[in-house]
């Protein structure tokens, strides 16, 4: 719009263009600026985090030991030890906590988008998954502990753990699978009826497949979310340092509880046991995120 | 024709049918569905039960989802009513916290407030910065930097909150200590800077706590806020274009009043976010005997926090009972808060 | 195999709309009868009503008689599953399985039914292949995704897929409408082979195809806007395409139409 012309060489017509009055040019620039600022400001606080993590915790985990020993016997003065307690008490409960989660949410999205179409009963399960997606950790935590340990007078385990983080697991997977099922096009449910394919067999095998690659993607992401959960760990579970692969009895570690449980040993082998297993948890929460883009790639549908 | 010969064809006729034939008998397969035929055919029996029991199995889930949000409120309240009725204090308006078993004497209005303020503060620094953060990512960022710029802003909802505890308490308090102080001594006089009830130098204080959570909160609102503002109709665009408006003119005219409603709602699931942060307050936070003053510079705990610092001595069902109950409360809040953000959009159509 | 159809004083509604209006046919095996009208005025709806894939559609019902060999598809007894196992359609898009093979998808009706027998399934899909022209393109790549072949070539395996579960009946729904005019021959002549086997019902808005594949042609009309779809006339499609009995008729088919 505006062309760098000097007085002498500005043409004798009016420009073909009309100029921008310099408030408006301002406000403009303004706008970007402050709009770009925003972004960047965002991006302090990640980097900064990140670059926390791995100068106080890298050094630990870069150590055999590590990954093999627990802190099993160690008092806060023993430098050695490893977190492979806490590694198996973070993906037992979350393994545990998808396998129960993940076909309750793939059925109740079936329902929402196959079966209930604006009935009532939708309506209420669609508020109902809206409510618990809002509820806070600490809310599921208590109700788990009112239910399995004041109701049913059950200990607590890890198994209760894996109960809680299900109940916030639900509602994250059932709205991914909801939005993929919505959009696998009708025609292919009725390519499928015309062939004389009974209704469940089509969701089954036809809808479910399409919308597989998507579904995976995230229950891998909902996943690496509650396996970093710690108020339900807090409340459900005692913290142990020695390793137990029992879910049902005792205490167990899992890294959020240790980090949590170590972060109360206040020297430097109390810290660097806490940021090694920041390290670790990250680690593994990136793991299983880049897990869920390789498992999408590979099972996506292809065309050639 | 009758049924049963037409459908029980020779498969002979279909292998010898050549290439034209379209003679692809399996002969149990039709042997099992034909049409017309009596209803008593075990494939159209298998079809039906079939789909009876999936039918079945997914509204089955969701009646559990119902039954187990009903559970959720049911039991909070059957376990808060003993302690409730043993409480000597008033349970919504008294200040102290005292869960002892024999001496039950709990309010819920210190944490309350101190959950509220925290979260309100949060959202405060967190509103501009990821309305800011949405629009670049939508209307300034180059197209193809677009995505991965995106996938920077959702990395912060990756990281777990213990994580920001600790960097709250470790790192980021202790930097914005001298701020801190600064704030305190010159800008004491506005009540929200006045001397709180903990060190500000130190920084365990709800200042520090509601960075961290703005910062938390970041990744929720932009990626609400994002889809929103990329869903203004281009229509409205072009003809802010066309009358040549400048970037930002467009922003302000089309994107901006079309986005409103989506950004708000953004920002209510945020604040219901934080106003359930549990662990990064409760490393955060400093314990204090005294009432929460209305200053940033204050301590003490949240509903969320106060009850992960107890849960450990959990022992006595009336003890536990009465953190229960202090939970329900941050249960309605949280639904008050999530319902109020599904209203707000709910009244757009144009956002489906 | 190939079954007659004797529609009934049909009635169509979508919820309180009257979508189409009595129609009374008869559909003769090995036969072709072609559908043709003006836009909007029924015909997708009554050839999905034959196989009740109209009741995948919430809201859609449908009255009166639609009998095959004498046998009422909406009576009681009758499972819309087998209905649809007898009667199989094409639809106007092409529409593989996206996540199976070519092969997968031809023998998808069988195997989704239950037959697990690969000696068998094998040459069912060649067999249906073969029989919609389509053998000779894809014989080398039967375990390559149905998505990648072209839209012509989708349209002949959906066809495969479709006499693969050896229907009685074949409907199709503007089967050309997406695809170029080679891939169009291509169709048309598979037709002519396929009537030797199946009755088959077309819908199409393109009246040379209908003069050239068809044995009888329905001409099907709207009274007037909201007004619901009526079948104006049903004769041979050479007595249609020369001399109909009605001006309607003649005015649509030399496009002197609306
Ligand atoms: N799913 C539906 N819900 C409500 N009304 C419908 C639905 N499908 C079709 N209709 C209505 O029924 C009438 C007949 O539609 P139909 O699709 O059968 O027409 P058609 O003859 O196949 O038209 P075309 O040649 O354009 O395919 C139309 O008025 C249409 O609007
Ligand atoms: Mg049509």
């Amino acid at each position: 719009m505006t062309t760098a012309t000097t007085d002498l060489d500005r043409p004798a017509t009016p420009p073909a263009f009309q100029e921008i009055s310099p408030g408006r040019k301002f406000r403009n620039r303004l706008a970007t600026v402050l709009v770009t600022g925003a972004f960047l400001v965002a991006m302090v606080p990640l980097v900064w985090v990140i670059w926390t993590v791995l100068a106080k915790g890298l050094h630990r985990v870069l150590n055999a030991d590590w990954w093999q020993k627990s802190f099993g016997g160690l008092t806060s003065r023993n430098p050695g030890g490893g977190v492979y307690h806490a590694i198996y008490g973070t993906l037992l409960q979350g393994l545990l906590c998808a396998v129960i989660a993940v076909p309750i949410a793939i059925m109740v999205a079936v329902y929402l988008v196959e079966y209930g179409r604006r009935s009532r009963l939708a309506k209420a399960v669609t508020f109902t998954v809206d409510i618990l997606s809002g509820v806070p950790s600490i809310v599921a935590a208590l109700f788990l502990y009112a239910l399995w340990v004041t109701t049913l007078g059950l200990p607590r385990s890890a198994f209760a753990v894996s109960l809680a983080l299900v109940l916030l697991m639900i509602p994250v997977v059932v709205r991914t699978t909801e939005e993929l099922l919505k959009i696998v096009p009708d025609e292919l449910r009725e390519a499928s009826y015309a062939l004389g394919i009974p209704k469940w067999k089509t969701i089954v095998k036809i809808v479910l497949p399409t919308a597989m690659s998507g579904i995976i993607t995230g229950v891998m992401l909902a996943l690496a979310r509650v396996m970093g959960e710690t108020a339900p760990v807090l409340v459900l579970v005692g913290y142990n340092q020695f390793i137990n692969y029992d879910p049902f009895q005792g205490n167990m570690a899992s890294l959020p509880l240790l980090m949590n449980s170590e972060r109360l040993t206040t020297n430097a082998i109390g810290e660097a046991r806490v940021w090694g297993a920041a390290v670790t948890l990250v680690l593994i929460i990136t793991v299983f995120n880049l897990l869920g883009s390789l498992l999408s790639r590979l099972t996506a549908i292809k065309t050639k | 024709m009758s049924d049963r010969s037409s459908l029980r064809r020779p498969a002979t006729t279909a292998t010898s049918g050549g290439p034209r034939g379209g003679g692809v008998t399996d002969d149990e397969q039709f042997a099992e569905a034909p049409i017309p035929s009596p209803p008593s055919q075990s494939a159209a029996k298998h079809g039906r039960l079939g789909d009876r029991v999936f039918a079945g199995f997914a509204t089955g889930a969701g009646v559990f989802m119902v039954v187990l949000i009903a559970a959720i409120g049911i039991f909070l309240l059957i376990q808060a009513i003993p302690p409730l009725a043993d409480n000597k204090a008033s349970f919504l308006f008294s200040r102290t916290w005292n869960a002892d078993p024999a001496d039950l004497n709990f309010g819920v209005l210190d944490l309350l407030l101190v959950t509220v303020f925290s979260s309100v503060f949060a959202l405060v620094i967190a509103m501009p910065v990821s309305l800011g953060i949405a629009l670049f990512l939508t209307q300034y960022a180059p197209r193809r930097a677009a995505r991965p710029l995106a996938y920077l802003v959702d990395l912060l909802a990756a990281v777990p909150s213990i994580i920001y505890g600790l960097w709250g308490l470790e790192v980021l308090a202790p930097a914005l200590s001298g701020f801190s102080v600064w704030l305190n001594e010159n800008l004491g006089w506005i009540p929200i800077f006045a001397d709180g009830n903990v060190s500000a130098q130190i920084g365990q204080t709800i200042f520090v706590a509601g960075i961290v959570l703005a910062v938390m909160l970041l990744p929720i609102i932009t990626a609400v806020s994002r889809e929103v503002f990329d869903r203004t109709p281009t229509p409205h665009l072009e003809g802010a274009i066309a009358l040549g408006a400048t970037k930002w003119e467009v922003i302000r005219t089309t994107v901006l009043p079309f986005g409103r409603p989506g950004y708000i709602s953004a920002s209510m699931l945020g604040l219901g976010r934080a106003l359930g942060e549990t662990i990064a307050l409760l490393i955060i936070l400093s314990t204090t005997t005294q009432f929460f003053g209305w200053s940033l510079f204050d301590g003490g705990d949240t509903i969320a926090s106060k009850i992960a610092r107890a849960s450990a001595e959990f022992n006595d069902p009336k003890a536990a009972g009465a953190y229960v109950a202090a939970g329900l409360v941050l249960f309605a809040l949280t639904f008050v808060v999530n319902a109020a953000a599904r209203a707000i959009v709910a009244g757009h159509k144009e956002y489906e | 195999m190939a079954k007659r159809i004797d529609i009934k004083d049909l009635n169509l509604f979508y919820g309180s709309f009257h979508a189409v209006d009595g129609v009374t046919l008869a559909v003769p095996p090995r036969n072709v009868t072609a559908f043709i009208g003006p836009s909007g005025c029924g015909k997708s709806t009554v050839l999905r009503s034959l196989n009740r894939m109209h009741e995948v559609i919430p809201g859609a019902r449908a009255e009166g008689q639609v009998l095959l060999d004498g046998e009422d598809i909406y009576s009681a007894a009758v499972d819309p599953v087998s209905v649809r196992r007898t009667i199989g359609m094409v639809f106007q898009r092409p529409n593989p399985f996206p996540t199976m093979s070519i092969r997968d998808n031809v023998v998808a009706g069988l195997r989704l039914a239950g037959v697990r027998d690969r000696k068998r399934l094998d040459e069912v899909a060649e067999r249906a292949l073969r029989g919609a022209n389509l053998w000779a393109e894809v014989k080398d790549r039967l375990g390559k995704p149905g998505g990648g072949l072209s839209g012509g070539q989708q349209q002949r395996l959906c066809i495969a897929r479709a006499i693969a579960v050896q229907p009685d009946v074949l409907l199709m729904d503007e089967p050309c409408s997406a695809l170029d005019p080679i891939s169009t021959l291509a169709i048309e002549d598979l037709i002519g082979e396929l009537k030797k086997d199946y009755t088959i019902v077309i819908v199409t808005h393109n009246m040379q195809q209908a003069a050239r594949v068809s044995d009888q042609t329905a001409f099907f009309n709207l009274a007037g806007v909201g007004q619901p779809g009526k079948l104006i006339e049903v004769d041979d499609t050479e007595k249609i395409f020369s001399n109909p009995s009605t001006k309607a008729t003649e005015d649509y088919i030399s496009g002197r139409f609306g």
